[in-house]
């Protein structure tokens, strides 16, 4: 970006931030916060439900396909070089094998547009998929398989014989460091924030911790691998694919293979999980190609070791985080600096900072984030990317500042809580965070804590409580659109290409729209997971909800618009504007009258119409340059450390949100837990071993790559504020997130009051409590 | 190869290498068994072999030449859904629905061992004649069965919802 | 997979027969071969399926037990004789796996499992095990899992099993079935030490077949436990366990049994301990000195130094949990 531009942006900034309320989205509360008691909120089971428990949900993988081939990938196994030579013959001599595709006979594809390099690129990478002979990461695929049988495709790849040249590579931490570190960005913005002189107000302050955190490789393991059924019918693509990104998939495929966006169909109805790893990798690009090339549809399910080898995973931080303070506990510094590593072939920064920027009034900031590259397969989102493991350090910090200083945790907390957002100066959109610690701490009996380490023994088990701010930002990508469509019997269909990987989103603007309207929940269809639908929506960055829900008010208003005018001078309505009606009982009333109302039945068979079809695309996301919007939770966590094995088992767990508007209390409850649940796998148990000789990891499977089960998760509660954000669609922020976050400190802060003992270094495996 | 599945008997003729995961799924046309890991790691694929739980990944399908297995297909569908199937819709134990049918088929086969007294790691008397579906019980039991989503809190309620009186009820038939 | 022919025993005979062909090797569950041989690790030609036989556990005229190799996991922990005369064994099976494994896997198959090592499991990795004389990546490589006794440099990988550390205590024996005849060998001399052969794992000759593991009419009901200890609450394979029985006669120790899990190449008789043990006062300090005669020759690697002072701790634990246990039988 030149300097000019730069500077443009800059004035548009603080443009943006100056306007009047009323002239930004969400300068005017949604009206459907009004509705008080009705389906907004409401606990409703998954309308997808009864599909999924009978097994009767159809995945990606399970797309029925005429003459159907399977494929098999082989990866490469060094880091860095390339492929001396490859010898296929007697792979393709293996029975069943429809094709054996490499760089040497793979159809011509444009490069990849990475995430980030436009608003619909979907790609992980920008790595040309199996163009030639490079080899860029240990893991990445060299070969192709396609067979009439899965077992037919796996063997002959196995047949496939690889010479490889190493090439440098540089796979270990210390080598990349060497190498010097570059400034880490996030959405366009460097990672850095300096207020004052926040090194000599810490070198000075009267209390001060100071320490250094480290978090492992993480993967998303989501249960349902990464799959696509795919076929070319003429030159046009159709793939049934997992992703939670539709129309950036779409828009991706038609760049790589250099067709038209509207000659990519993808669907994606259900998602067996996401986390953020759900999105164009090279398995969905080789599979296209090899279907091309083969004539043939392709099915290709990536295997749990493939998916660790081609899907990146969150990157390792080492985060230092110094905070120094006053007697009275009030901060002059936070210093929350370190490092992460990426890789020469993508532009994703683990933004381990993002939450400090807003979480906590100081005198003075320095938070920056340097990155260092490896030879690895691309990092990506997971979860509460930046905030999962940030929140680990400044929350752990805290606590160990809480215990410099004698004071209360939460105390602490509350000491420094900002009145505006300490580091952009923004009002806050709304803020409940000291309501979710009061009532958490009431509901946890935070007050009957021994704040003692190490003092409270139940037999051989050390048991202790520790808490955490969760913290997590309102989003809002640009380009969501929605279609509506009401029809003569009252009944509406709205059409959004959004996903449903488990959210509950399906359920919750079936609610929503339902509401708006003025329908019951069954006289609403939400169509979703399907790029014939309108939008560019992605089901990440917790911002989906707002996305759709934004859409929804623009097109909803259209639809308000056009009935009015369809209602004509015969109707109750006659001389109404849409800002005086509101959805009621399956039609529109004047809202300061509830008897003047007109039925969409009635409205729509007096203008003899069948159905009325709008569609509205939501406004750019100006809210988020004028308010600081993000969501708050108190986390609180009781452990028990076994004084002899020093196993850790979680016996208690408590989340108290401040989120906005809940639209579902059961599947939010669900999101929230999900998280937590996640959050515990991160503080106790998940690592990503990268084997620094070869840049290989080491542990690609769910049994050594260990996620919590069953015994490892007690009863979790939830509650939350239930407050809505008046600048936000339906007063809610995004939940999908927030979930995870805090929950490493608010463990790790937990085996600190059971052990005396500080782990910085996560997962807090048995060893380190020895 | 002749199977009963889900009641009816089925003939197939298919490589010795097919696991009956993918007997199911690739042949068979009942993709309602999971595929989350294949290497028994995960329990997704969970079915019923002789009311028995086991993970059908690791099964070589001609190994079950005979057998009468049982999937989700056979548990219950829409409109006519397994009471555990209900408890799972309304106590939310779920949230992408990958690993539901491997959780919902293994907690029938648990309810089962539980009935036949079958103790386990955390059963405090190996010899008690019968065993209480305790929490604890319950999670261990079914640990076999991962959740990425984190729907265990729902899933452990819907299966003591449904199940919490199979101990109670085989110890008063032990006392008849 | 490798492609292979498939036959299903009918008979002991008959497995012995399909068994002594070349490239052969006999299908138990197939909890662990099916996806060694999906991970191309394992390339049997001919598989020859025996779970159709020895399935039954009889009472031997001793009055032990005989438990047949193809008994499955669960059906070995519910057996009520076994929970009343060997619960040491029944709560091993029961810490291993997950239900649905243990309703798949025999005893036999059990027993003759393979290691979980990373390097091993993957055939980009040098490994001694699958290609005798590569090397070993896992010396300097990912040891957190890997074994701190009687490990050599061609090999530090560790046995995986449960159930085979409460039979290392119990003093099973085995029985094989080879065309020439059977024979009965302890089950602590049937895993072998790595040494420099450590793709050679038991005792077990070409085309052998185990078809029985038998208990001595001892077994430690009284006061015995299986300890384990392990990254996850459930469903992970063990950091260190550890198989304990001991007889006490006026606080004065009788006999004693102690295996270890997790530690070595198979599952490990703590010979050492044991010795500094019998005969003396069930103290504190008496199990601390055992433990420390065992651990003494351990070696950490890289990653798994911890395992020495876990093993030390929950050996003494442990030891005092039991002897201060009443007697229940």
């Amino acid at each position: 970006m030149s300097f000019v531009q730069e500077a443009m942006q800059a004035v548009m900034k603080k443009a943006i931030a100056l306007a009047p309320d009323g002239w930004i989205p969400g300068g005017h509360p949604d009206p459907l916060m009004r509705e008080k008691h009705g389906l907004i909120g409401a606990s409703i089971s998954r309308i997808d439900g009864p599909l999924k428990v009978a097994g009767q949900a159809r995945f990606a993988a399970e797309f029925p396909m005429e003459g159907l081939t399977y494929a098999a990938l082989r990866h490469s196994t060094i880091a860095r070089g390339r492929i001396v030579s490859l010898d296929t013959t007697q792979a393709e001599a293996a029975p069943g094998v429809v094709l054996v595709m490499t760089h040497l006979n793979a159809p011509r594809l444009k490069p990849t547009p990475p995430f980030g390099s436009k608003p619909q690129a979907a790609g992980g990478d920008d790595v040309p998929v199996m163009q030639d002979d490079r080899i860029h990461w240990n893991g990445q695929p060299v070969a192709v398989v396609l067979a009439e049988t899965q077992d037919q495709a796996d063997h002959a790849q196995s047949l496939i014989r690889v010479q490889y040249e190493v090439q440098g590579g540089v796979t270990s931490l210390d080598a990349a460091r060497a190498q010097g570190p570059e400034p880490g960005k996030f959405q366009g913005e460097l990672l850095k924030v300096e207020i004052k002189d926040a090194e000599a107000l810490f070198a000075a302050a009267p209390v001060k911790v100071d320490a250094v955190y480290r978090t492992p490789p993480h993967n998303h393991n989501p249960i349902e691998l990464h799959a696509a059924t795919l076929a070319w019918e003429g030159d046009e693509l159709r793939v049934h694919d997992a992703t939670q990104a539709v129309a950036h998939a779409a828009w991706t495929l038609s760049q790589v293979f250099d067709i038209k966006e509207a000659q990519v169909h993808v669907t994606s109805p259900f998602v067996g999980g996401g986390f953020g790893s759900k999105t164009l990798w090279q398995h969905q690009i080789l599979a296209a190609a090899a279907a091309r090339l083969a004539g043939r549809p392709v099915r290709i399910v990536v295997s749990r070791e493939g998916v660790f080898r081609i899907v990146g995973g969150r990157a390792l931080t080492e985060q230092r985080v110094a905070i120094g303070a006053q007697q009275d506990g009030g901060f002059d510094a936070i210093i929350h600096t370190g490092l992460t590593v990426m890789t020469p072939h993508n532009a994703m920064t683990e933004p381990f900072i993002v939450a400090t920027r807003s979480a906590y009034a100081a005198k003075s900031f320095k938070l920056e984030v340097d990155t260092v590259k490896l030879n690895m397969v691309a990092n990506t989102f997971m979860r509460a990317p930046g905030e999962a493991v940030g929140t680990f350090a400044l929350e752990s910090a805290i606590d160990e500042l809480a215990a410099e200083l004698g004071m209360d945790p939460i105390a602490l907390r509350s000491r420094n809580e900002p009145e505006q957002d300490p580091t952009n100066g923004l009002p806050f959109s709304q803020r409940g965070v000291e309501q979710a610690w009061k009532t958490g701490a009431e509901r946890f009996g935070w007050e009957t804590r021994n704040a003692t380490p190490g003092a409270t023994r139940d037999g051989d088990w050390l048991v202790g409580v520790g808490c955490a701010t969760a913290t997590y930002p309102y989003y809002r990508m640009a380009g969501g659109a929605a279609r509506i469509i009401l029809d003569r019997t009252g009944r509406a269909v709205v059409e959004i290409a959004a996903h449903e990987m488990g959210m509950g989103t399906a359920t919750a603007h079936t609610q929503v729209v339902a509401e708006r309207l003025g329908l019951s929940l069954d006289q609403v269809e939400f169509r979703y997971g399907d790029t014939a639908f309108p939008g560019l929506v992605l089901a990440g960055g917790s911002q989906q909800t707002a996305s759709i829900g934004s859409a929804v008010i623009v097109a909803h208003r259209t639809l308000v618009t056009e009935l009015l005018k369809l209602a004509g001078n015969d109707s109750p309505l006659a001389g109404l504007k849409p800002d005086e009606v509101g959805g009621l009982d399956g039609g529109l009333c004047k809202l300061d009258e509830p008897g003047r109302c007109e039925s969409y039945a009635s409205i729509l068979a007096r203008a003899q119409r069948e159905t009325l079809t709008v569609e509205g695309e939501a406004p750019p996301p100006l809210e988020l340059q004028h308010w600081s919007m993000h969501s708050h939770g108190a986390m609180f966590c009781e452990v028990r450390v076994n004084a002899i094995t020093g196993e850790t088992r979680v016996s208690r767990f408590l989340g108290s949100f401040d989120c906005g508007r809940i639209l579902n209390a059961k599947t939010a409850a669900s999101q929230f837990r999900g998280g937590i649940i996640m959050g515990l796998g991160l503080a106790l148990m998940e690592d990503a071993q990268f084997d620094e000789r070869t840049g290989r990891i080491m542990n690609p499977s769910l049994a050594e790559y260990h996620v919590p089960v069953h015994m490892d998760v007690p009863e979790i509660e939830v509650m939350w504020t239930d407050e809505p954000d008046p600048h936000a669609p339906m007063g809610a922020r995004g939940i999908g997130e927030i979930g995870i976050t805090g929950v490493g400190a608010a463990v790790a802060n937990a085996v600190f009051n059971a052990t005396g003992k500080r782990v910085r270094d996560l997962p807090i495996t048995l060893d380190k409590l020895l | 190869m002749r199977l009963t599945i889900n009641g009816r008997q089925v003939e197939a003729d298919v490589d010795v290498r097919t696991s009956l995961l993918d007997l199911l799924r690739d042949h068979l046309g009942l993709p309602g068994t999971k595929k989350g890991c294949n290497q028994g790691a995960c329990g997704a694929c969970t079915v019923l072999a002789d009311g028995e739980r086991i993970n059908s990944c690791l099964a070589l399908a001609v190994q079950y030449d005979g057998r009468e297995v049982t999937t989700i297909e056979g548990v219950g569908a829409p409109g006519a859904l397994h009471p555990l199937q209900r408890a799972f819709v309304e106590h939310d134990g779920f949230q992408c629905g990958y690993c539901t049918p491997g959780q919902i088929c293994s907690a029938i086969g648990m309810a089962a061992e539980l009935e036949r007294g079958l103790p386990s790691y955390v059963t405090g008397d190996l010899d008690a004649e019968t065993i209480e579906l305790t929490h604890d019980e319950l999670r261990e039991r079914m640990s076999g069965n991962l959740c990425r989503c984190g729907a265990y809190n729902g899933i452990v309620d819907a299966i003591r919802e449904t199940f919490g009186q199979i101990a109670e009820d085989a110890g008063k038939r032990e006392a008849a | 997979m490798t492609p292979f022919l498939y036959e299903r025993a009918a008979d002991r005979q008959g497995a012995l027969a399909l068994g002594a062909r070349a490239g052969a090797s006999y299908l138990g569950g197939g909890t662990n071969l099916v996806d060694l041989m999906r991970e191309t690790i394992a390339h049997p030609e001919l598989l020859v399926d025996v779970t159709g036989l020895s399935r039954e556990i009889e009472d031997t005229p001793e009055g032990g037990l005989r438990i047949g190799a193809g008994v499955k996991n669960t059906a070995v922990a519910g057996d009520r004789r076994v929970r009343q005369r060997y619960p040491l064994l029944a709560q091993a099976i029961l810490a291993g796996a997950s239900a649905q494994i243990r309703n798949m896997a025999t005893t036999g198959g059990n027993i003759l499992q393979r290691t979980r090592c990373a390097y091993f499991y993957d055939d980009a990795a040098r490994c001694n095990k699958r290609a005798p004389g590569a090397g070993c990546d896992a010396v300097e490589g990912f040891n957190r899992i890997h074994a701190i006794l009687g490990a050599s440099p061609a090999c530090v990988a560790t046995h995986p099993s449960d159930m085979c550390v409460a039979l290392a205590a119990l003093e099973a024996t085995v029985t094989l079935e080879g065309q020439d005849g059977g024979r009965e060998i302890a089950f602590a001399d049937l895993h072998r030490l790595p040494g420099e052969t450590p793709e050679v794992e038991t005792q077990l000759r070409p085309g052998e077949l185990i078809t029985a593991v038998t208990l001595p009419p001892n077994g430690l009901a009284a006061r015995s436990t299986y300890r384990k200890v392990r990254d996850r609450a459930s469903y992970a394979f063990a950091l260190v366990s550890v198989a304990a029985g001991l007889e006490l006669e006026g606080g004065v120790i009788g006999d004693v049994r102690l295996a270890l899990g997790g530690v070595a190449h198979k599952p490990w008789r703590a010979h050492a301990a044991e010795a500094a043990l019998k005969g003396r006062p069930a103290t504190e300090s008496v199990f601390r000195e055992a433990a420390e005669a065992e651990l003494a020759p351990a070696r950490p690697l890289r990653d798994n130094g911890f395992k020495i002072e876990l093993a030390r701790r929950v050996i003494v634990d442990t030891l005092v949990k039991l002897a201060r246990t009443e007697e229940t039988v």
